[in-house]
This record gives structure tokens, sequence and C-alpha cells, in this order.
């Protein structure tokens, strides 16, 4: 704490950091209110902020809903392929521009920052065409697809500023002592770009498990969770989607804390 | 390292190719999706966009909502970071819960403020409580479009701050500290020692945010419909319907065009208003 700040100063200050986080924590606690108390607790009036009557069932009794686990499945499922291709193919090209230089390197990164320029999930409308005729249509690895072209870009800066931290001597060691390349990269260098890569597999996560747009116009069965919640928003009743808003909140928020440590590194970096 | 002169290139062409294949390609076909009809070149999907009833309203609210939301998120995440640099101990807890919205979809956070702002929803039953309504009142209708947009723009507010927030931060953590300090030394006053050194410095990162949220919020949309349903039109949402229900493809494209224009003059309007000279960087 600032020691300049005293007295009726610093009970305001404490006052506003109080009104900030609680204007950050009162909608989820109220949303979870909503999905854990069911049809009694939305029609309650008035309402008050404590829980009336709370009860598992009726999370259980969403989960039940025909539509929400297959929905929720499909979920995982794109999230799951986005990571593995986001890192697949955003890390070989990050460690490319952290260790070699070399022609069209700038042309490669201005295609990366490039897609910063375009609101990229509408470019769903042109790829359900396309999905469609190659039979990637309504399937979630379609949708990890577009998901990927969300996650590359970011994966790539990230990726290559963490290998820019790592020295390129302690590869150069590696092969003084015999070590191939390959080797070298394996043994020496993943073992400490794990962390950061785990927390560019995570984004990547969360950016497909967040994904609204995208997600409903490449399916119409095979919907992933956010896609079923939006397709049958006007006809699904009030606890059922503060319910559907509670189950798409708890995975990321519990995600970024665990990543939090890398949060700053990660979007300082890609927020240049 | 002569003779391995392309390794890079092969390390680098699977996300090249991938990029060309679902982020260049799709983009050239949006355009001509978007200038075509069965008969061939036509500008009939973009007749048939500006007469659509809902163009008028959707253009204007999407800008509407841009304009007041971002610059919303900006300066309350200036006012954040502002604070986080004064907070010693608790600072780690106290940022960790101010970014948690970062983690939100825009749809759950479009339903969070819906358990807030619904007929008997909780902002109702506050006003019930302090004697200043009678009972359930609906404010997401298109009879109190004020209202609807307000609620709108909360949530939008709400959940984004929190991504300018960590660009912000981070790009504090870059500024030296004995700049703010020689500034003090000089007799500089708090504000001055923010607006002289501080908002200068950066201003690399402000422009970043604003160019990430100001394209995201042309694609704002999950939000919208969560809350208002159909009530309040915005590009993206008749994009959206003009896909699904409407079966048109090619007016979709032109709305889409629309707003990669818009996207990308915005994006050039940042990068040249907020220029930083060489010299000047931290």
């Amino acid at each position: 704490m600032n020691p300049a700040m005293s007295g009726p100063r610093r009970w305001l200050f404490w006052a506003g950091v109080a009104i900030l986080i609680l204007w950050v924590l009162l909608p989820i606690w109220l949303v979870a209110m909503g999905a854990f108390g069911g049809r009694p607790a939305v029609f309650q009036w008035p309402k008050s902020l404590l829980p009336g009557s709370l009860s598992l069932s009726h999370m259980a009794a969403f989960m039940n809903v025909e539509g929400v686990a297959n929905a929720f499945l499909n979920s995982l499922i794109a999230a799951a392929v986005t990571v593995v291709l986001s890192v697949a193919l955003g890390a070989p090209a990050g460690y490319a521009l952290a260790r070699y230089a070399f022609r069209g390197a700038d042309a490669f990164k201005l295609l990366v920052l490039l897609t910063r320029a375009f609101p990229l999930a509408i470019l769903a409308l042109p790829l359900a065409v396309a999905f469609i005729r190659v039979g990637l249509y309504d399937s979630p690895f379609g949708v990890a697809l577009m998901h990927t072209v969300l996650a590359l870009p970011f994966a790539v800066l990230v990726t290559q500023s963490l290998f820019m931290g790592i020295p390129r001597e302690l590869e150069e060691a590696a092969w003084v002592f015999g070590c191939s390349p390959i080797q070298a990269f394996f043994k020496v260098v993943m073992p400490l770009a794990v962390p950061g890569l785990t927390a560019t597999a995570i984004f990547a996560f969360v950016i497909s498990w967040n994904e609204v747009f995208a997600a409903s116009v490449l399916t119409v069965r095979e919907r992933t969770l956010t896609a079923y919640l939006l397709g049958v928003l006007s006809e699904s009743p009030l606890h059922t989607r503060f319910a559907g808003g509670l189950v798409l909140i708890l995975p990321s928020v519990l995600f970024v804390f665990a990543v939090r440590k890398w949060l700053f590194t990660v979007w300082g970096i890609s927020g240049k | 390292m002569t003779q391995k002169a392309w390794i890079p290139y092969v390390l680098v062409a699977p996300a090249v190719i991938f990029l060309g294949v679902l982020f260049i390609l799709p983009l050239v076909q949006t355009l001509a999706m978007s200038v075509s009809d069965e008969n061939g070149l036509s500008l009939a999907n973009y007749t048939r966009m500006l007469g659509d009833l809902n163009f008028a309203d959707a253009l204007r609210n999407t800008f509407l909502l841009t304009l007041v939301a971002v610059p919303a998120q900006i300066v309350l995440a200036l006012v954040m970071a502002t604070m986080i640099a004064k907070i010693g101990r608790g600072r780690d807890l106290v940022l960790w819960v101010w970014v948690i919205p970062l983690a939100i979809s825009d749809l759950a956070a479009g339903l969070a403020w819906l358990s807030i702002l619904q007929s008997n929803g909780y902002l109702n039953s506050a006003l019930h409580g302090l004697g200043l309504l009678d009972g359930p009142t609906p404010w997401l209708t298109q009879e109190t479009p004020l209202a609807l947009f307000v609620g709108i723009a909360l949530a939008e507010i709400w959940r984004a701050t929190a991504i300018v927030l960590v660009i912000l931060v981070a790009g504090m953590q870059l500024i030296p500290k004995e700049y703010a300090e020689a500034a003090e030394v000089f007799g500089a006053s708090p504000w001055q020692r923010f607006t002289r050194v501080t908002l200068p410095l950066l201003k690399p990162s402000i422009q970043s945010a604003l160019i990430l949220r100001t394209v995201l919020a042309f694609e704002v949309f999950a939000v919208v419909y969560a809350l208002g349903g159909r009530n309040f039109p915005v590009l993206v949402g008749e994009a959206y319907v003009w896909q699904g229900e409407n079966q048109n493809t090619g007016v979709a494209a032109a709305y889409a065009a629309l707003i990669m224009l818009i996207s990308m003059i915005a994006t050039a309007v940042y990068i040249r208003v907020l220029r930083t000279p060489r010299e000047q960087m931290a």
C-alpha cells in the first residue's frame, strides 16, 4: 500500500476496490442461484440475495434435458481438437520465428497479425458451404477447424516469445554433447517450455469452449453447448438458460484460475 | 547453418497452409459470395441488405454499442489498472477476481445479466425493496429500447473490461518506475503523472486493446440475443438470420463483408492515430 495514502482516502480507495470486486462477482453469483434454484427461484418475487432452496437436482435436470449431454460432449471434442491443432501448428511456427532469421518471416508475422483486423467468426459463413461439400458440416471436428483459426495466431505469438525466453546456448550445448537438433529440442527445450505450452493450450480450450457464432453456423444437430443454448434461447425456460450459463462459465473460470500466473505473460505478449 | 535453410520453412509451412485454406480462402469467398447471384456478378445481395427492414437499425445499434461500450471498457480498465498498481498485499487476489470475466463467453455473460434484468429479476427486486417499483416490470423489450440498450451495454462492459485490464496491466509492468518517480521529484501531481507519464507510455497497449475490442465489438451477437432476442438487431445477428432462417447465404455474406470493412477501417484508423514514434518506445 502506498504510504502516502491515509485516512479517508485510503478508506475510499478500498471501498472502490470492494465495489469493483462485487461488480464482477455478483452476476456470477446470481446466475448460479438461478441455476441451482430451478423454476421456483426464477419466479420468486421479490427475490432475496441469499438462496431460498438450492439443490443439485435442478442442475442434474438440466444435464438430462434432451440434447444437452450431447452438446456438452461436442463442446469438449471441439475444444480438445482445437487445443491439439493450435499447439501442433502454432508451436513449430513460433519456434521458427524465435530461432531462425529467414526470408518471409516478416510476411508470416504479418499474416498472423492480419487475423486481428478481421472478425474471424464471420468466416464460418463460407466455410459452412465448403464443409457441406467435404463432409465436415455439422461435426465438432469442422467446428474445431474454425476455432483453430481463432486460436492459432495466439498460439504462434505466445510460443514465439516462449522459445525466445529459452536461451539457444542450452540447445547448442546439447548439440556439443552429441544430441541431434531434434533430440536437443525434446530433451532440453521442451521441458522448459511445458508450462507455457500448457497455458497456450488452456487458452485455446477456452477460446473454443466460449465461441458461439461459428459453432451455430456450422452445426444443426451436432450442436456444441453454446450453439445449443443459442438455438433454444427463445423456447427454453429461464432456469434452463441460467443453468446453461453457469455450465458455460464454470470450466473456463477454473481453467483460467489454473493458469493465472501465465495470464499476463500470455496476454501481455499477444497484446502487442 | 546454410544447408539447413529449409528448416524454418518446414516449421512454418503447416501454419501457413492452414491459415491459407481456412482464413484467406474463406475471406475471399465471403467477398465473392457477396457480389454474386445465380447469374454471376451482381450487387443484388447488397441491394437486398440495404433494403432489409432491420438493416438501418442493426447498423445504428452496432455502432452505438461500440461507441458506448469500448470507451467505457478502456476507462474502467485504466481505473482498475491504476488501482492495482497501488495495492500492495492482496494485489494478486484482487487482480484475479477482476479478470474472471475474461474466461466467460458472451453468451454466458448475457445469461448472467438476464438473471438480473429479467422482469422478476434482481434489479426489479432491489427497486421494489427501495419502494421504487410496484411489481415485476419488463426492461428487455422493444417498448423499452433505452433500458434494453443500457442492459446490453452493461453486460458487454462487464465481460470485456477484463481483457483490456490484462493488456493494460501487462503494459504498465513495462514502464520503468523511475519515470513516475522523476516526475514526482519535479513536483508533478498524481493526475499529471498519470496523464503526462503513464498514459503516453501506455499508448501501444491502449492501441492494441482498442483494436482488439473494437473488432470484437462489431462482432457483438450472443450477449444481445441472450438479453433481448431479436428486439435489438445487430449486424452479425442479421447475418445469422439470413444464413439460417432465410437460407440466403448471399445476403449473409454481404453483411459479413460490411462488418469486415468496418473492422478494417477501424483498425487502420487506430494504427494511424495512435502511432508511436520509434524513439518513444518504452
